[in-house]
């Protein structure tokens, strides 16, 4: 059943070998390399005036959110229209289906819609792996849980390679609530792969159990993890947990984590600054810096359609019934 | 059911072991009136007795399961007394000492009572009933010691939940030391491992799974030793996990105090490297631990430190596992692949035969003051016939269980009971 897939003559990577996109865990460099090469195809044809392309002629797409994000989600409905695909959102982080017990009804319905590509966000860790056993088509993870979000360290990396040349030897600052992102483990992974040195600085309360083993230096103080390093990744941190639960108070937080030109003074003169999004101003990042010259926040935006495109396109090659 | 047997049954060409003697010997057996009439090499064959040669295999006394959820009353889809004493039957086992976390809880003496009439007419093996230590296992208020006692309770216990309140859980270990009865006392701290999806560490980490510290269950333990030295009152830890806990109980016992401790056989064999990808079947209560936690427990059997190994026996309804593992419900079945899990500890070199056997049977027999866990004359014709070489596969979907929720579906497991006999009657052919 499975088709033998012809290296495309553009990329001289070898095949992708997987048929969803759950995590970065269990890509290799090359898997990496491979969708970073694509993704950078996709930046040319979405800085044309014809933007589309017909890689995904007559496939069905649906993204399915259990959480809202109107960021993520729309980056991928983009993407998923420039390829050609018939795209459909599903928002139900507040209807009905909103509970794990449905979780794999849902996927059961959904299958049986016949679609091509799932592309999933849930509230808890492994949820679309778990989807992805019961389905015929291609899932991506559009994040699930504080496990991982895929497209967003692919996305991170394709804005940090065009902006320094490379990922191999650079030494990365993850800051921010660690804990609970799945954007720092992903990350984490990728950088870790492609050779970088990773950082994470962050309060203890905000780091996982045992996080050095994850391939990490650990700093509790800003100024020192910041030193010498070539480019800084922000996290959001949730208003929720910075009132006494996590942190004692937003003041506080800021004053030791958040960044501001003082503390960036520390990292390398040509240091880059990132952030995920959506950002808390005065909270986990300054404005000055957010919006500086250092600040790689919104070429991040431009970069997630086109590795979601390229993710889309990869995977779309792979279906079983694909031309 | 467990009315006495009319013709007498005698075993021979047995392996007798009886942990409780040190008896390992080939000889014969002979159950009269559903109690050990004659034991030894030397018992003369009994010519009005049916007989069972046993072809060298082993002979030992019935298991005994501290601590099972049977799902009566409240829970019968997940299982019944019916469906647990089968799956307890076909591993061996011929006493389950029944949880009292149901709905209702078990904290009044006619719920005691309404489970012995229950299980006198539903259930093939025996049942023993722990009773809560508090109303509505609530730990706020204690439970009718003394009348849950006459009505038949065996010991008390809180269930899968811990007494947060010092006050109480001290309150309740002086009442119940007058009376001298045992508590059974789940050990971990509720809020400091709250929201937890598996053991704290790495693993779970990378799994971006909350974690649940093992110093959780130590932290309560310590506790609960203080309070036994303070109270004398005669404690058991049902469950422990974690190499802290195994050094708490040994100094608790150095120091001469009636502490004791059990471990599920899956604590034993499997760590937390078997949750895998999210698989939630490996989503126990206390979690899997890490290997060198597991280690430390199989050596603290060896040693004697822990004194019984039980199933953790906690059948589930598969849709509550079929979801995402944060999401799941906590535990697996186990009584009926007790012995043969356990087994493995045997065959691996880790820990005697007797001293496996001694902590299915012998061991919770003295602690819960049973007759039985010994092959001696008098004792109830309670016993297990049990191959300890056969090999085979196991297949969840052949268990007796209502619930399918094994950890060791499609394991290489060694040796099984080839028949079980409660109270001189077969529960229990295999093949």
């Amino acid at each position: 059943m499975r088709p033998i897939l012809m290296a495309d003559p553009a990329h001289p990577h070898p095949p992708f070998p997987h048929r969803h996109l759950l995590g970065v865990a269990g890509l290799s460099p090359a898997d990496i390399k491979g969708l970073l090469a694509s993704a950078e195809d996709a930046v040319s044809l979405s800085r044309q005036v014809e933007k589309k392309s017909a890689t995904l002629r007559g496939r069905t797409q649906i993204n399915l959110f259990f959480e809202n994000s109107t960021r993520t989600q729309s980056s991928f409905e983009i993407a998923g229209k420039r390829l050609g695909a018939d795209v459909m959102n599903m928002a139900v982080g507040n209807s009905s289906i909103k509970k794990g017990e449905t979780l794999l009804d849902t996927a059961a319905t959904l299958n049986a819609m016949r679609p091509d590509i799932i592309v999933v966000r849930h509230h808890a860790a492994g949820a679309v792996a778990l989807l992805a056993q019961k389905v015929d088509c291609s899932v991506v993870n559009a994040g699930d849980g504080a496990h991982e979000h895929p497209t967003q360290a692919l996305l991170d990396a394709l804005t940090i390679t065009r902006a320094k040349g490379r990922i191999e030897g650079l030494v990365v600052a993850i800051c921010g609530d660690v804990l609970h992102s799945r954007v720092a483990r992903s990350n984490i992974l990728l950088l870790n792969a492609l050779g970088a040195r990773v950082r994470v600085i962050a309060p203890s309360t905000l780091l996982p159990a045992d996080v050095e083993r994850l391939g990490v230096t650990v700093f509790r103080d800003m100024r020192r993890g910041l030193e010498g390093v070539d480019v800084v990744m922000m996290l959001r941190l949730q208003l929720e947990r910075m009132n006494g639960s996590f942190v004692p108070s937003v003041k506080e937080y800021f004053k030791h984590f958040g960044l501001d030109d003082a503390k960036l003074a520390y990292a390398k003169p040509d240091a880059v600054v990132m952030h995920p999004g959506p950002m808390n101003r005065g909270v986990e990042i300054a404005s000055d810096v957010a919006d500086g010259p250092r600040s790689l926040i919104r070429d991040q935006v431009e970069m997630g359609v086109a590795v979601r495109m390229a993710v889309l396109e990869t995977l779309g090659r792979r279906l079983p019934n694909a031309a | 059911m467990l009315t006495h047997a009319s013709r007498p049954l005698q075993f021979v060409n047995a392996r007798l072991v009886c942990p409780a003697s040190g008896r390992d010997e080939i000889g014969s057996l002979l159950v009269d009136n559903g109690v050990i009439a004659e034991v030894g090499p030397d018992v003369r064959p009994a010519a009005r007795a049916e007989q069972v040669d046993c072809g060298g295999h082993v002979l030992a006394p019935g298991l005994i399961d501290l601590g099972a959820f049977v799902g009566e009353p409240g829970a019968e889809h997940r299982e019944t007394l019916a469906t647990a004493s089968r799956a307890a039957a076909a591993g061996g086992v011929t006493a389950i000492v029944a949880r009292p976390d149901t709905t209702p809880p078990v904290d009044a003496p006619e719920i005691v009572d309404y489970l012995t009439r229950r299980a006198r007419d539903t259930a093939s093996v025996r049942i023993h009933t722990l009773a809560a230590l508090t109303k509505g296992l609530e730990g706020r208020e204690m439970t009718e010691v003394g009348l849950l006692l006459e009505a038949g309770a065996v010991a008390f216990s809180d269930g899968p939940r811990s007494v947060a309140s010092a006050r109480v859980m001290r309150r309740a270990m002086i009442y119940a030391r007058d009376f001298d009865a045992l508590i059974c006392h789940h050990v971990e701290d509720a809020e400091l491992s709250a929201g937890g999806a598996m053991n704290e560490g790495e693993l779970a980490s990378r799994l971006g799974l909350p974690g649940r510290p093992a110093a959780a269950e130590a932290l309560v333990l310590e506790r609960d030793v203080r309070l036994v030295a303070l109270t004398g009152a005669r404690y058991h830890a049902s469950l422990i996990t974690c190499a802290d806990s195994v050094a708490i109980v040994a100094d608790a016992k150095k120091r001469g105090l009636p502490v004791t401790c059990g471990v599920s056989a899956a604590h034993l064999t499997l760590n937390e490297n078997d949750v895998g990808e999210y698989r939630t079947f490996f989503k126990l209560a206390p979690p899997l631990r890490r290997e060198d936690d597991r280690r430390a427990l199989v050596q603290a059997l060896a040693d004697g430190v822990i004194d019984v190994v039980c199933s953790g026996h906690d059948p589930q309804d598969v849709e509550t596992k079929r979801r995402p593992f944060a999401e799941a419900d906590d535990g697996a079945i186990g009584v009926e692949t007790l012995l043969s899990a356990g087994l493995r500890l045997v065959h691996g070199g880790d820990v005697t035969l007797h001293r496996l056997l001694h902590a299915m049977s012998t061991r919770p027999a003295e602690l819960l003051r049973l007759p039985g866990g010994a092959l001696k004359v008098g004792a109830p014709a309670d016993l297990a016939l049990i191959d300890l070489d056969a090999p085979f596969v196991l297949d969840a979907a052949t268990l007796k269980s209502k619930s399918k929720n094994t950890p060791f579906d499609q394991a290489r497991l060694q040796g099984r009971a080839l028949r079980t006999v409660v109270a001189g009657h077969t529960v229990y052919p295999y093949a």
